[in-house]
């Protein structure tokens, strides 16, 4: 558990201009059948190795105090070993 | 009364709040740097408006958890009156003093326009000089300004008449068209449960002279004045 891969995504019935316009222009390009896009955050914490306790708790914490917004966010942590 | 002004790296209205407390009613002001401030002797805090932090992460974020929070949120429990706006705003929701969140406009652009905000409580810190004034002119300038807030949360503020602005029309009717950036409820600015910390995407340190065009908002600060006298 070194490097991990958080997704910071709006919550559901947030709305997501970015998504929305995002949407539009690939229907502009022709494509069809898309029934929606929504686009969120990519962001990799690597820690050092020394790093004490729980690591999956301390990066749940960080996402919960800075990395997300807990009121609009959602997030998703997944370790790169 | 003493303004303390907080300024963070990328505030940018900072001066303009300076100019307006200072220069154009009279009081004190002082500038207040994040990393070490020292807010004795302030009466109200201003959060101006800005960049902080290159909005890096989310608008107001690094900000939120900076030494300075730490004695607002203090001093905001103490009752004292602050005032955040736009990026201030944001930095105060970030933090947790205001409820909700902001997220970006719903076009996408950043707007830099006059707007007409319906004033729907003249009984706050921040409006008991308005009298019978329920229409007011102020500017936005902002890509963030999208208040969000759970169902609850909405009603809650909507019950406890601590919505104090809504984006109107120069009639004072407020509906979708009048809303420029997707805000629910079409909020421009909120109070805390306690009533003393008001957050507002509008700029009044922008409309303080007749030689601007407008003097709407001075009545915010001489309300912020004669709450504290």
């Amino acid at each position: 558990m070194k490097k991990a891969k958080i997704h910071v995504m709006l919550k559901e019935g947030v709305l997501d201009p970015q998504g929305k316009a995002a949407h539009k222009s690939l229907e502009s390009l022709g494509y069809k059948g898309i029934e929606g896009v929504r686009i969120g955050k990519y962001i990799e914490v690597t820690l050092a190795d020394d790093a004490d306790g729980d690591r999956d708790k301390l990066v749940r914490e960080m996402c919960q105090r800075l990395l997300s917004n807990p009121v609009i966010e959602n997030y998703e942590i997944e370790w790169e070993k | 009364m003493k303004f303390g002004i907080v300024v963070f790296p990328g505030s940018n209205c900072d001066h303009d709040c300076y100019h307006a407390v200072k220069h154009v009613l009279g009081q004190e002001a002082a500038f207040i740097w994040h990393a070490n401030p020292d807010l004795n002797g302030c009466d109200a805090l201003i959060v101006p408006g800005g960049f902080s932090y290159g909005d890096y992460l989310r608008a107001g974020a690094m900000a939120a958890i900076s030494p300075a929070l730490t004695e607002i949120k203090a001093f905001v429990k103490r009752g004292n009156p602050v005032i955040g706006i736009c990026n201030g705003f944001q930095i105060l929701l970030e933090s947790g003093i205001l409820p909700g969140a902001m997220i970006r406009n719903k076009d996408l652009r950043f707007i830099c326009k006059d707007t007409f905000l319906r004033v729907e409580n003249n009984n706050s810190k921040f409006t008991n000089k308005f009298n019978d004034k329920k229409l007011i002119s102020l500017p936005i300038a902002h890509a963030e300004g999208s208040y969000y807030a759970d169902a609850e949360e909405l009603k809650r503020l909507e019950g406890e008449g601590r919505v104090l602005f809504r984006y109107a029309d120069k009639e004072g009717n407020v509906s979708n068209d009048t809303n420029p950036n997707g805000s629910l409820l079409n909020i421009a600015g909120i109070l805390n449960k306690e009533g003393n910390a008001l957050g507002m995407m509008p700029h009044p340190e922008r409309s303080m002279e007749s030689i601007v065009g407008n003097e709407d908002g001075r009545l915010i600060f001489e309300s912020m004045i004669e709450a504290v006298s």
